[in-house]
C-alpha cells in the first residue's frame, strides 16, 4: 500500500484514469448496443476493435507515414486523422456486419439456444484474432508518431497533454452524438423498440434484422475510433491487444449497467480511474487485476450495473 | 437436414448396440480398453504387421513421440470430460477451465519442488489430492457469487478469473516465477520389477497409462453420478432453470456442484501434468488452450461423455497425426500453427449445421431440435 504515491500524484492518476478510460468506453459502447439488443455477449467485438487499430496502421503506411518520419504539419495531420478515423471505422464496422451475416443470423434463424451463441461469438473472435495473427506473424507493429506530446496546461500540478484533450474530446463527441442518434433519430427509436420486445417491435413494422444490422455498424463505427485513439496513445497494435482490452471494456460495460449507453461510458472512465488509482496504490502491476476484481464485486452486490437501465427503457 | 438424416443414422448404431447382449457389450468395451493401452507399445504394431518408421498411414504419429502425443491427448480428454459436466450438462459455459488446471499444477509444484518459495517438499502423491481440493475450493468461491446471475456473466467472470491467473503467473517476482517457472517437481512415485524409478523422464508411457487410467476412474464417477439424481436436476436446469426451480430443483446448489465438480477434474488433470513435465511456468496456460477444450466438447458432443472423449481426441491427436501424414505424402502441413483457427472456424460451422455435435447427447440433440422447430419463419432475438 503506498498512499504517498496515490495522494501525490492524485491529479496526474485522475487523467490519465479518463484518458484510458475513454478508450474503453467508446469499446464497451459496442458490447453494450449488441448486447441491449440481442442480449447475447459479443466475444468478437474486441477483434473488430483490432481489426480497426490495423486498419489504422495501414492507412497511414498509405498516405506515406512511418515510424521514422517527423511529425506532419497540421493540415496533413488532419488529413491523416480523419482518413484514419474514416478508414478505422468503416474497417471495424464491415467486420462486426460480417460476423453478424456470417455467425449469428444462421443461428437466430434456426432459434439457436444462448449457449450456442456465445460459443459462435468465441469461434468469431478466435478466427479473427487467428488469421491477422498468422497474416502479420504474431509481431507487433510500432505507430508513426503524428502527433508529438506536448503539454497545453497543468491542473492541480498535473499537466495535461494535447493527446489527452483530443482522446476526450473525441470521446465525448462520438457519445454525445450516437445518445442522440439513438433517442432521437426515428432509426434509434427502431433500435430501443427492438430492445424492449423484438417481437412486439416486429409487429409494429420495424425490420428488426435491418435495425440489428444498425446495432453492429453503430458499435463497430465506435470501436474503429477507439482502435484510431488507441494507436495514437499507445503507439502500437499486435494480433492479440483486443483480448485484455475488451474483457476490460465488457468489464466497463457491466459496471455502468450493460444495455446502457450512458452507463458504457460512466462505466469506462470509472474503470480507467480505478485502475489507474490501483496502479498507484499497489503498484502498476496490479493495474490489470482491477477491473475483474471490480467486476466480481459488483456482480455480487449490484448485478444490474450502476446505471442498471436497459437500453430499451431509455426515455424518447 | 444432413442433421436428422445423421441422427437416424447414429440412433441406429446405438439402437443396435444396446440390443445386443450384455456379455458382447462387456467383451467390445473391454476390448476397447486394451487396445487403448497397448496403443502406445511399438510392439504392438510390429505384431499388426506396421514396424515403425515404415511408410504407411499408421495411428502412430511419425513426426513426435507417440507416447508422448498420447499423454497430451489423454490429457485433453480428461479435461473434455470435465469440462463436459459443467458445459454439457449443466449447460454453464466456463471459458476459464484452463485457470483451474494451472491451480492444479501450480499446487503441486509449489507443494512438492525444492525451488519453491514454500520449502514444504512434500512428495508428489501428497500433494495431488490438495490440488484438487484447491481447484474445488476456488471453483466454489468463483461459482458463489456468479452462478445465482444470468448464465452468460458467468462466461466472462471465468474468462476473467483464468486470466488472472495467467498474469499473475507471468510475474517474474510473483510465487509462481514467471517464465523461470518452477523447474524440480518430482515424478510420481514407484519402482519397475527392474529397479528403475516407474515414471521416469524419457518414457512417456506410464503417464499415458496413468493419465488413462485415471480417466475410467473419473468417467465411472461422472457416469454414475449423471444418472443420477444430481444428473437429472442438471439436465433440468440446463433445459429451462426457472421451471426447475420452480419443481423444487435448487438450481444454484446444483449448478455450484457442476462448476465444482468440473474444477475439480482440472485441478487433477493439472496436478498430473505437473508430475510429468516437472517443470511449469506461465507460457505453458495460455487462453488459447481454454478453447480448445471448450472445442473439444462442443465438437465431439455437448452433453455426452463419449462426445467429450472423441472430441477430445479430435483435437490434440488429429492435428499431431496430420503433421506426420503431411510428411509422408511430401506435404508440409504445420497443422498447430493454424489449430486455432481451423477450430474457430470449424465451432462456428458446427453451431449452425450441427449444434448437438458429432456424438449427440440424444435428449440435447432433441432440445435443438424442438427449438428449431419453435423459430417462427421471421428471425427471434436469442432470448434467455
Amino acid at each position: 500500500m503506498n498512499f504517498d504515491e496515490l495522494f501525490g500524484n492524485f491529479p496526474t492518476l485522475t487523467i490519465t484514469g479518463l484518458e484510458q478510460g475513454a478508450i474503453y468506453a467508446l469499446v464497451a459502447l459496442g458490447y453494450t448496443l449488441v448486447y441491449g439488443v440481442l442480449r447475447l455477449i459479443n466475444f468478437a467485438h474486441s477483434e473488430v476493435f483490432m481489426v480497426g487499430t490495423f486498419a489504422t496502421l495501414w492507412t497511414w503506411q498509405f498516405l506515406g507515414y512511418d515510424q521514422n518520419s517527423a511529425a506532419p504539419a497540421f493540415g496533413p495531420l488532419l488529413v491523416a486523422i480523419i482518413a484514419g478515423l474514416l478508414v478505422a471505422a468503416a474497417a471495424s464496422a464491415l467486420t462486426a456486419v460480417t460476423v453478424e451475416l456470417v455467425a449469428y443470423r444462421p443461428l437466430r434463424r434456426r432459434n439457436a439456444p444462448p449457449l450456442a451463441f456465445l460459443i459462435t461469438a468465441i469461434g468469431a473472435s478466435f478466427v479473427l484474432a487467428e488469421s491477422f495473427g498468422i497474416g502479420t506473424e504474431r509481431a507487433p507493429f510500432g505507430m508513426p508518431t503524428l502527433i508529438p506530446q506536448e503539454t497545453l496546461f497543468t491542473v492541480f500540478g498535473a499537466g495535461v497533454t494535447n493527446l489527452q484533450m483530443l482522446i476526450l474530446g473525441i470521446t465525448l463527441v462520438m457519445m454525445v452524438g450516437l445518445d442522440q442518434f439513438v433517442n432521437r433519430s426515428r432509426l434509434g427509436r427502431g433500435i430501443r423498440a427492438v430492445a424492449q420486445d423484438a417481437d412486439t417491435a416486429a409487429l409494429m413494422g420495424v425490420n428488426k434484422n435491418r435495425v440489428i444490422l444498425l446495432v453492429f455498424v453503430l458499435g463497430g463505427i465506435m470501436a474503429g475510433v477507439g482502435a484510431l485513439l488507441w494507436d495514437v496513445r499507445y503507439g502500437f497494435t499486435k494480433f492479440n491487444i483486443g483480448f485484455l482490452l475488451g474483457l476490460k471494456a465488457f468489464a466497463a460495460a457491466v459496471l455502468g449497467g450493460i444495455g446502457n449507453l450512458r452507463g458504457a461510458l460512466l462505466g469506462g472512465l470509472l474503470l480507467g480511474l480505478a485502475e489507474n488509482y490501483a496502479a498507484g496504490l499497489f503498484g502498476g502491476e496490479w493495474k490489470d487485476f482491477t477491473g475483474f476484481v471490480l467486476l466480481i464485486v459488483l456482480l455480487m452486490f449490484r448485478p444490474t450495473g450502476l446505471l442498471g437501465e436497459s437500453l430499451g427503457r431509455a426515455r424518447a | 437436414m444432413t442433421a436428422t438424416v445423421n441422427d437416424k443414422r447414429s440412433a441406429g448404431i446405438r439402437t443396435r448396440w444396446a440390443a445386443m447382449p450384455k456379455q458382447v457389450r462387456w467383451v467390445a468395451v473391454a476390448a476397447l480398453i486394451v487396445f487403448l493401452y497397448v496403443l502406445p507399445n511399438k510392439w504392438f504394431y510390429e505384431y499388426l504387421g506396421f514396424p515403425i518408421g515404415s511408410k504407411y498411414f499408421a495411428l502412430y504419429t511419425t513426426s513426435s513421440d507417440f507416447a508422448g502425443v498420447l499423454f497430451d491427448t489423454s490429457v485433453f480428454v480428461l479435461l473434455a470430460v470435465g469440462l463436459n459436466v459443467v458445459v454439457g450438462f449443466a449447460g454453464l459455459l466456463d471459458l476459464g477451465y484452463f485457470g483451474f488446471y494451472a491451480l492444479g499444477a501450480y499446487t503441486v509444484a509449489l507443494l512438492t519442488s525444492p525451488e519453491s518459495r514454500f520449502g514444504t517438499n512434500w512428495p508428489w502423491l501428497a500433494a495431488v489430492p490438495l490440488a484438487v481440493m484447491v481447484a474445488m475450493i476456488s471453483g466454489v468461491i468463483l461459482g458463489g457469487p456468479t452462478l445465482r446471475l444470468r448464465g452468460d456473466y458467468l462466461a466472462i467472470v471465468t474468462l476473467g478469473f483464468a486470466e488472472m491467473i495467467r498474469l499473475y503467473a507471468a510475474r517474474q517476482d510473483g510465487l509462481l516465477q514467471g517464465q523461470r517457472g518452477i523447474p524440480a517437481i518430482p515424478h510420481p512415485p514407484g519402482t519397475g520389477s527392474d529397479g528403475k524409478p516407474l515414471f521416469g523422464v524419457a518414457d512417456s508411457k506410464p503417464y499415458y497409462w496413468l493419465m488413462l487410467t485415471l480417466i475410467l476412474v473419473v468417467l465411472v464417477l461422472i457416469r454414475n453420478l449423471a444418472n443420477s439424481r444430481v444428473g437429472r436436476a442438471w439436465v433440468a436446469i440446463r433445459e429451462d432453470e426457472d421451471a426447475a426451480e420452480i419443481m423444487g430443483v435448487p438450481t444454484f446448489k446444483y449448478k455450484l456442484w457442476a462448476f465444482a465438480i468440473g474444477a475439480a477434474v482440472a485441478g487433477l488433470t493439472g496436478a498430473i501434468f505437473a508430475g510429468k513435465q516437472t517443470f511449469i511456468n506461465s507460457d505453458q496456460f495460455v487462453l488459447e488452450s481454454s478453447i480448445l477444450v471448450l472445442a473439444a466438447v462442443i465438437l465431439g458432443g455437448a452433453g455426452n461423455i463419449k462426445g467429450a472423449i472423441v472430441g477430445g481426441a479430435i483435437t490434440w491427436y488429429l492435428p499431431e497425426w496430420l503433421r506426420g501424414a503431411g510428411d509422408l505424402v511430401g506435404v508440409e502441413f504445420n497443422a498447430s500453427e493454424y489449430r486455432i483457427l481451423i477450430f474457430g472456424l470449424v465451432v462456428i460451422v458446427m453451431m449452425i449445421f450441427r449444434p448437438q455435435g458429432i456424438v449427440p447427447n440424444r435428449r440435447r440433440a432433441a432440445e435443438i431440435e424442438d427449438r428449431r422447430k419453435e423459430a417462427v419463419p421471421q428471425e427471434t432475438v436469442p432470448n434467455e
